[in-house]
């Protein structure tokens, strides 16, 4: 057998162990993992808990933006009806789009992410639950308050995509869009702090022995699906920034007039807007292969091919946005490109879907309700494949652009391919939460009328697109012929309510909660880990996975794990604690401490909101304090990490000894802060295509950069940072005792930096007289906003050096820090060089 | 020509417009779509018998459909292939219909989109504005006509469905699209591209002329224009009309809003949206933002009856 971290693989055979477990072990984990009371419940950290509420919320805001699409249905079920006034509509239907997309459909999927990757995993929790809780809660408190804009008539109206010019000062002049943008940027930053969290907690919370093909293909799912976050969110926070920072300060990012493009809004827009559809489509199809074969009551077919078509559509994603541009009037030589791209990305779907076709081929299908919601699925899914394959091709594309055949298109892909098996998936295991399972009966009646209200709602819109009807339109003229379409599709809109309505209230009979043991169980036969026997802890012990449905191959597992018979079947530390694994063959590496309640995540969650609320209304005092209350709350809480352990080794059961604690690049902190950096050069190189973008198309707006000479002291600068964050690590290891002085002087210095040379381009070029002043004071001020988090880095090491807290073994904060600051440097050090070198 | 007045008369109605097309650059792509929505009829019923035969079908076929192969083949081949041919199929469609630069000789005409009309301008040889009007475009049969699309604002797009795709109205860019209708007829379009406001009442048509037709329709619209005198014409300098419209031959030369020189010739009112009449006109004056919110002209309720009736027999005396 192999190894990946010279771990004995032979150990694995000493479980299940035979010995009795002494009773109090249990009783042990039950204290630590204990329930929270009363006011507790709003700091509790637990995945249990933080992913029911993150369920429940992000499944409100569907149900939210679903009363607003039944608005919209009224408001055209015959021509020129006066129920939503022009002025109404056109927020009703641009909140509609963006609380679907960004507060219901991507917080579903990671709060599923949240709720079934430990149980899944058989990790006790994932790496950081402090994070999930904050995620969640800047996202509810935020997102609520930002839904309110609706009641006051300050809702945005410029489109889900908010294309300038319109949302710009000079069209759009209330504060709507920026409650869009401002109110977006918080979910952004949700959204990346979920998805660096399901990247380590996938890759190195895994049950031992669960190597990648054993891995649920949930997990796979979210690990792709983390990725694309990582990759595609920067993109959009950086173009919602261009656009505020256009609106306040008059710099002219998108103003053709002065030097921008407002094409530029549709590249960076896009190349989020479209993997968005993947990010979106790629969790719930893993749901789909997760539940198909406990339905059929088989293996999953193609398992391997699955994995590589989720792996190629996450690739193929990101060469497709400029199909949204295809009459733009872009090259043909582009669109060729992006269209080739969009068909291509139809071979990973349809590897999926014939793999699940395999799968009830050779199983025995059952008709139950997530059996239903999963061939409903299947069939409005491929009917949207289809006519995107359609609107792939340029030309056919230059007719259904911008009508309702896209509306049409859209809501099969995004119905059949998120939201019914979401409604399977919800079916399926909310008896691993809830004492009682839902209603089988009343589920059939749920899912006819979703699947037939769906297609008569949205099959006659694909007809009335070819007609001529454009999208966004809030009413239009008597005899245009597309009155009859539109009164069956707000029909088929209503029934489609009523089957979710049902369901509600089949929530309401049935749903009570039991995160902690006593839920209805595995009541559909599955054979994956998360169907052992739980409680708030998870798993009594965690297992060796041999497999890919454990629980199918190995009878007796639950009740070995339930006896204690695996690993860690106590808390060896008497804390919280999970066991961290290797990436590729999930091998014990050490063991984690985790984090219990805490109200920081919550303080620091609120006052996020409240900081991007206040930008918004202009309320800027407001907006500071609560910027630096957030700051401190986050400081707080991080000051109660990272502390000493008093063992150095446990024994995590059958003798075996593993570390409590790692540092450097096995660490789950390193992970976390290499896939933030990620992020940040993500933003970084956005800015720059963003000049790249504007030289190549206005360089009459173009003037020479500021001089290459005097830029390179700077970047030489920079290169000193990076030199000190590197030797600061290394210092540490020697035994230094000063090791921490270079890399706080390096926080320090690149600040500095920044500010000479934001100096040195202000004597050349002002940021609001051209785009490329605007471009270029962008990548200045990110990097400025770089290096002040920088300054607070060092700061906070500097305190943990002052009490004692870097020890020569506990120095993981050592480590991140010397990570952030050398990367401060390195990307100071490219924009440096690349802001003058573009247009020289 | 027919008696359309209304541009939805024009757009709507049995067959749909994208497949009833009346020009070479509306109609390949037109087989285009048939062969789509037949084709993907064809799959969506193969994918739906592989989905009835794993649930329902002998086992024997059963256990043909449930193994890599059938993955393979339903996956990635079939789809590869037909995927490839569509491919090509639209590559060389883009390259054949994507409008060039202007032939020598051709006729050009600017559409500029503005939040919610079309400022529509005919170009001379050398680009220079010959002709101006506004939310409708005159043709000849048979000719191909370039259009130069521009935005004076926010981003529009420009699409008559029957005879070409649409192409959208960028600032600080111009767009080419080229039309041509084989058939005399009014063929009406809408703006596209979400532009806020009053978007969904945002109506263009074209009128095709035969050549004798459209000789004709040139020849008056270049003739000088007739002097005009009486209450109306007063009235609709002394009330600010004439700060944003144009009416050539008077003083009147405003430029944010339609040129109104031969307003009474055209077919529709407010973009497309209203039947062009002396009540429709009088109505418009009165109480424009009723029937089209938001839009850039106030309402006029201070005219007297007479008043509007004098602008309105104005207006309609504008051919």
């Amino acid at each position: 057998m192999r190894s990946e971290t010279g771990f004995d693989p032979y150990l694995y055979q000493r479980f299940p162990t035979q010995e009795e477990r002494p009773p109090e072990e249990e009783e042990g984990l039950r204290r630590i993992w204990c329930a929270p009371k009363g006011w507790e419940y709003l700091t509790v950290v637990n995945n249990n808990y933080v992913g029911i509420f993150y369920l429940g919320t992000a499944f409100l805001f569907f149900l939210l933006a679903g009363v607003l699409a039944l608005l919209m249905r009224v408001q055209l079920a015959a021509p020129l009806m006066e129920v939503l006034p022009q002025a109404t509509y056109n927020q009703v239907f641009t909140m509609h789009g963006t609380v679907m997309m960004f507060l219901f459909a991507v917080p579903m999927v990671e709060a599923a992410g949240v709720l079934l990757l430990p149980q899944m995993l058989a990790a006790r929790d994932l790496p950081f639950p402090r994070l999930s809780a904050y995620a969640f809660w800047a996202y509810a408190v935020g997102g609520l308050a930002f839904f309110a804009s609706l009641f006051v008539g300050l809702a945005p109206d410029g489109g889900w995509f908010m294309y300038p010019p319109y949302t710009s000062k000079a069209y759009s002049p209330g504060i709507n869009a920026d409650f869009w943008l401002l109110g977006i940027g918080f979910i952004e930053i949700s959204a990346i702090a979920g998805a660096i969290e399901i990247i380590v907690g996938v890759l190195r919370t895994r049950a031992p022995g669960m190597s990648l093909d054993k891995m649920p293909i949930f997990a796979w799912a979210m690990l792709v699906f983390a990725v694309m976050i990582i990759i595609a969110f920067p993109s959009v926070i950086l173009a919602t920034l261009l656009l505020e920072i256009e609106r306040a300060f008059n710099w002219s990012f998108f103003d053709a007039a002065r030097g921008g493009d407002p094409v530029l809004w549709q590249h960076l827009f896009w190349f989020f807007g479209h993997p968005e559809v993947y990010i979106i489509f790629l969790p719930a199809a893993g749901m789909m292969s997760m539940i198909i074969p406990t339905v059929a009551r088989t293996e999953l077919v193609g398992y391997r091919l699955i994995v590589l078509a989720m792996i190629a559509t996450g690739f193929i994603s990101f060469g497709v946005w400029a199909h949204h541009m295809f009459t733009v009037g872009l090259p043909p030589m582009t669109t060729g490109f992006f269209s080739a791209a969009s068909m291509a990305v139809s071979l990973p779907a349809g590897i999926q879907v014939f793999s699940w076709i395999a799968t009830l081929a050779i199983g025995r299908p059952r008709f139950n309700a997530p059996g239903l919601f999963v061939l409903g699925s299947i069939v409005i899914f491929v009917t949207g494949g289809l006519t995107g394959v359609m609107v792939a091709l340029v030309p056919f594309d230059w007719q259904a652009h911008d009508t309702y055949f896209i509306v049409a298109h859209l809501h099969y892909v995004l119905i059949g391919g998120m939201v019914f098996p979401l409604f399977a998936a919800m079916y399926y295991w909310i008896p691993m939460v809830s004492s009682r399972a839902m209603s089988e009966r009343l589920a059939k009646w749920v899912f006819g009328l979703m699947f037939t209200g769906m297609n008569v709602a949205f099959m006659p819109m694909h007809l009335a697109g070819l007609m001529g009807m454009p999208r966004r339109v809030y009413t239009y003229l008597p005899g245009s012929g597309w009155d009859m379409l539109n009164l069956i599709s707000t029909v088929g809109a209503f029934l489609f309510a009523f089957g979710v309505l049902l369901f509600l209230i089949d929530l309401a009979r049935n749903f009570r909660m039991a995160p902690g043991g006593g839920n209805a169980g595995n009541v559909y036969g599955a054979g994956s880990l998360e169907w052992l026997p739980t409680e708030l802890y998870s798993t009594r012990s965690i297992p060796v996975v041999k497999s890919r449905e454990p629980l199918w191959d190995d009878p007796k597992i639950s009740d070995d794990v339930e006896q204690g018979r695996y690993f860690l079947p106590r808390s060896a530390t008497g804390l919280r604690e999970t066991i961290v694994t290797s990436p590729l063959l999930a091998e014990p590496q050490y063991v984690q401490i985790m984090p219990g309640p805490s109200v920081w995540p919550l303080v620091a969650a609120i006052f996020t909101a409240f900081f991007f609320l206040a930008l918004t209304v202009q309320a800027y005092m407001f907006g500071l304090a609560s910027g630096v209350i957030t700051v401190m709350a986050m400081l707080r809480w991080l000051s109660e990490t990272d502390r000493p352990i008093a063992q150095d080794e446990v024994d995590i059961g059958a003798g075996i000894m593993v570390p409590t604690y790692m540092t450097g690049p096995r660490s789950h902190g390193w992970w976390a802060m290499v896939i933030l950096m990620i992020v940040m050069a993500m933003i970084s190189a956005m800015a720059m295509f963003g000049l790249a973008f504007l030289w190549s198309n206005q360089p009459g707006f173009w003037t020479p950069p500021a001089s290459l000479g005097g830029g390179i002291p700077i970047a030489l600068g920079y290169g000193l940072v990076v030199a000190a964050a590197v030797s600061c690590r290394w210092l540490h290891r020697m035994g230094k005792n000063w090791a921490v002085a270079p890399v706080l002087l390096a926080g320090l210095a690149a600040p500095l930096l920044t500010w000479l040379d934001i100096r040195m381009w202000s004597a050349v070029l002002a940021p609001d007289a051209s785009g490329q002043g605007a471009a270029v004071f962008a990548i200045l001020s990110l990097q400025g906003t770089v290096a002040a988090i920088g300054v607070l880095f060092a700061a906070y090491l500097g305190w943990r050096s002052l009490r004692g807290l870097i020890t020569p073994t506990g120095n993981s904060t050592l480590d991140l820090a010397c990570l952030f600051i050398g990367y401060c440097g390195a990307q100071g050090l490219v924009g440096t060089i690349f802001t003058r070198a573009v247009g020289a | 020509m027919g008696n359309n007045t209304s541009l939805q008369a024009a757009l709507g109605g049995w067959p749909p417009a994208v497949l009833d097309p009346a020009g070479p650059y509306a109609e390949p792509v037109t087989r285009l779509a048939w062969a789509l929505l037949l084709g993907g009829t064809g799959v969506l019923l193969i994918v739906l018998t592989a989905l009835a035969v794993a649930l329902w079908g002998k086992p024997a076929l059963r256990t043909r459909l449930g193994g890599d192969r059938a993955i393979w083949i339903g996956g990635v081949a079939f789809p590869g292939v037909v995927l490839t041919a569509l491919l090509v199929w639209g590559l060389w469609l883009t390259g054949s219909l994507q409008a060039t630069a202007a032939q020598p000789g051709e006729m050009r005409v600017k559409v500029t989109g503005e939040m919610w009309w079309w400022r529509v301008t005919y170009l001379g040889e050398r680009g220079e504005p010959v002709i101006r009007d506004a939310n409708e475009l005159h043709v000849p049969i048979g000719q191909p006509v370039l259009l130069e699309l521009e935005s004076a604002d926010v981003l529009h797009s420009f699409w008559v469905p029957r005879l070409a795709g649409k192409m959208d109205m960028i600032p600080g860019r111009r767009n080419l699209l080229r039309i041509r209708a084989d058939r005399p007829g009014t063929y009406g379009g809408q703006c596209a591209e979400y532009c806020g406001g009053a978007h969904a009442l945002m109506g263009f048509v074209v009128v095709a002329h035969t050549p004798e037709s459209f000789a004709r329709w040139r020849a008056e619209r270049l003739a000088p224009p007739r002097p005009a005198s009486g209450r109306g014409p007063e009235l609709f300098l002394a009330s600010g009309c004439a700060g944003c419209h144009t009416v050539r031959g008077t003083p009147a030369n405003g430029t944010a809003g339609p040129d109104l020189t031969h307003v009474g010739a055209r077919r529709s009112l407010g973009a497309g949206i209203l039947p062009n009449n002396r009540g429709t006109l009088a109505g418009w004056i009165a109480d424009s933002q009723t029937i089209k919110p938001g839009n850039r002209m106030p309402n006029y309720k201070q005219f007297s009856p007479d008043d509007l009736n004098a602008l309105a027999d104005y207006m309609e005396s504008l051919k």
